[in-house]
């Protein structure tokens, strides 16, 4: 158990600045998700804690130690590598008892304590086998089983389950969830699957380009994103986004042709926005109903418990995800309408959230 | 693309014996020859059917050659060079690619440069060397005037000497020196992940550790590859051993198979010079027989 605090780190590397002043704190316990494209420093930030990867300026402390200059060994961090990494000649025992061995921890504790890791993980029957005679998801575990014997301060896991078909994926995901709640260890999980990323996390973490974009609980992260960038990475499908300009009624979109009637508080008129409506907060009205927008129908996909519908707004496309048992035909025409409290706004510029819509409600009430 | 069809199986299976027989056929006529008598080696052409003296030509190869001995001292050189070359090449490939050092790259030209230079093309200066272990010192002593220093200071005349002519170190040391195996290593061990690598080191190990515990165990069949082909190779070494044992308790057998080659106006003796050959090239055999199956792993694929 243990704090991590991560103060303006930044990566470069010759010249190529990659990670840009992150900061950050993780709680002890804490489960926390790094979650981010492809290309966006996740795993460079990941590694940097972990000392795998140098850190270029800024501090990384561990329990309040700094830990810039210590050795891997030395921060009592354990890894769960992409590839798994076990090593190929030593048996599955081996692999996980090898940093025992290296830390001089007799035979006899050495195989209790695999023992007692590969009861808990279900690898009992194989503690003889090579790597090259698993299953993929029984190399996941003893990968996690060589994290876990060491009882580190911090668990560091590196997109662990992306090599899995879906439906190990989705085991394994409540199996790591599970042992979180059993061992209670700091643990910092990078993914680019948001549906990992939810499921697992006390607190997310979205990078996009080297730079933290926002740190909140998922449901905080889907409920109010911090930026363009996140609304539009997390969720699926992603956030309809319409850019619009600030008029004196309300926002007019798509350049004037629709028009969206809210209260402008705060912002001056003629100021570029984006306007973000999730697809799960539209319903679908018949056309020409007061308030709501109306849209062409493009394609429909079914999803078994509900289906997507992706309808054209003047040349903008929009989805709409529905349970409803309407059953839209492609080209017919439908209505779209939210309530102004799921609107989400961001500047045209920085990309921000602009939270002026949203706090004009609660004051003109009082 | 692998195709079967009858056809294709026949001819290539046509094609492989005809191989196999160009291979094997001198090493029959070897055979047959060692078990002929003076007369029947010498006929023209000699009889193809095997004659009856083979263990009698064996015996007198042996001992005319006094090949105990020769065939003693080959082997320690060729397992010496095998062994030291398995472990220079892993130490030096270690440092190459997994250490980021100033000067790295030099290094590595100049191991690379081993591969251009041959034995043979600096076999006078290593000569002179092996002759003198300490003579490139004394050079650079005398040129730069340290050992005229010394001899102002204290009297003594600086005269370092360290012979290694006709000894084991003579005859393995210099044979070692080459860059092959550096980069057999090399190439596999750029195969490994980098994920193996970090793993070890989250694992606690260090470099040294590293390298006992994870890359040695990998690089087995590398091992048994560069070891077989470098026992081979030193075994069948000529003019270096030839060179540099002037007394006969370092002989190597192939050098002294010379000893069985009937000279001008000699009987012409070939039946035991045949025999005794047949006898050189036994320890080679044995060792690519029991190494086979390793060596063929290590040269053609990486295990994962
Ligand atoms: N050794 C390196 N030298 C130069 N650039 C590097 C190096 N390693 C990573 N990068 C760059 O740093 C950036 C971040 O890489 P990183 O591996 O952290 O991405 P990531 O978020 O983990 O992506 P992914 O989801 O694909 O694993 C990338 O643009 C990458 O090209
Ligand atoms: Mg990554």
């Amino acid at each position: 158990m243990a704090s991590i605090t991560i103060r303006d780190v930044r990566k470069s590397y010759a010249k190529m600045q990659v990670v840009h002043g992150v900061n950050l704190d993780i709680r002890s316990g804490e489960f926390v998700v790094i979650l981010g494209p492809s290309g966006c420093g996740k795993s460079t930030l990941l590694r940097m804690i972990a000392g795998l990867e140098e850190i270029s300026d800024g501090t990384i402390a561990i329990d309040g130690a700094v830990v810039n200059r210590l050795e891997p060994r030395e921060r009592g961090c354990a890894m769960v590598f992409q590839n798994y990494a076990l090593y190929p000649h030593m048996s599955v025992a081996q692999n996980i008892g090898y940093s025992l061995k290296v830390a001089g921890v007799p035979a006899a504790e050495r195989t209790q304590r695999i023992q007692a890791v590969a009861r808990i993980l279900e690898l009992e029957h194989l503690l003889d086998r090579k790597p090259m005679a698993l299953s993929g998801g029984q190399r996941q575990r003893v990968a996690m089983g060589r994290a876990m014997i060491r009882e580190p301060k911090v668990f560091l896991f590196d997109e662990p389950l992306s090599n899995l078909d879906a439906k190990l994926r989705v085991q394994m995901r409540s199996e790591i969830r599970k042992l979180h709640r059993r061992l209670n260890a700091t643990s910092v999980f990078v993914t680019h699957d948001q549906v990992e990323a939810m499921t697992l996390a006390d607190r997310l973490v979205v990078m996009n380009g080297g730079c933290v974009e926002q740190v909140g609980t998922p449901a905080e992260v889907y409920s109010r994103p911090a930026s363009r960038f996140v609304a539009t990475f997390v969720g699926a499908p992603a956030m309809n986004m319409l850019e619009g300009t600030v008029a004196l009624d309300g926002v007019s979109l798509l350049g004037g042709s629709r028009k969206l009637n809210v209260s402008r508080a705060g912002l001056p008129v003629g100021s570029k926005v984006a306007v973000g409506v999730r697809p799960e907060a539209v319903r679908m009205v018949a056309p020409g109903t007061p308030g709501a927008l109306d849209a062409t129908v493009d394609l429909v996909e079914e999803l078994g418990a509900g289906r997507v519908v992706y309808v054209d707004l003047d040349g903008a496309s929009f989805s709409v995800v529905t349970s409803e048992t309407v059953h839209p035909e492609p080209g017919s025409a439908v209505g779209l309408q939210f309530a102004e409290s799921d609107l989400h706004f961001f500047s045209s510029e920085t990309g921000g959230r602009l939270d002026v819509f949203k706090a004009s409600v609660p004051e003109a009430a009082l | 693309m692998v195709e079967r069809t009858p056809i294709l199986n026949f001819f290539t299976h046509v094609i492989l014996f005809a191989g196999f027989v160009f291979c094997v056929a001198p090493f029959v006529i070897v055979a047959i020859a060692a078990s002929h008598n003076l007369k029947d080696v010498n006929d023209v052409p000699m009889s193809l059917l095997p004659g009856s003296d083979f263990w009698v030509n064996i015996k007198t190869a042996w001992t005319t050659a006094d090949l105990g001995p020769k065939l003693f001292n080959s082997f320690v050189m060729a397992a010496g060079v095998a062994a030291g070359k398995v472990i220079i090449s892993a130490l030096t490939a270690f440092s190459i690619v997994y250490f980021r050092y100033p000067g790295r790259m030099l290094i590595f030209w100049l191991i690379f440069v081993t591969l251009m230079l041959p034995l043979e093309v600096r076999i006078v200066p290593t000569y002179a060397v092996v002759a003198n272990v300490l003579s490139p010192y004394q050079a650079i002593m005398d040129v730069t005037g340290i050992s005229w220093l010394i001899e102002k200071i204290s009297g003594v005349q600086v005269s370092l000497s360290l012979g290694l002519l006709n000894s084991y170190t003579g005859l393995i040391m210099p044979l070692i020196a080459t860059a092959t195996g550096t980069f057999l290593y090399r190439q596999f061990f750029l195969t490994v992940p980098d994920e193996l690598t970090e793993a070890a080191r989250m694992d606690g190990a260090g470099a040294l550790r590293f390298f006992v515990d994870i890359l040695l165990p990998l690089s087995r069949n590398n091992m048994a590859a560069l070891g077989t082909i470098m026992f081979l190779w030193a075994w069948n070494q000529y003019v270096w051993p030839l060179l540099i044992t002037t007394d006969q308790s370092h002989a190597t057998a192939v050098t002294e198979l010379k000893q069985l080659i009937p000279n001008v106006g000699g009987a012409p003796e070939w039946h035991i010079a045949m025999a005794g050959t047949l006898i050189v090239m036994l320890p080679p055999l044995i060792v690519v027989v029991l190494m086979q199956r390793w060596f063929v792993r290590g040269l053609i694929a990486t295990e994962k």
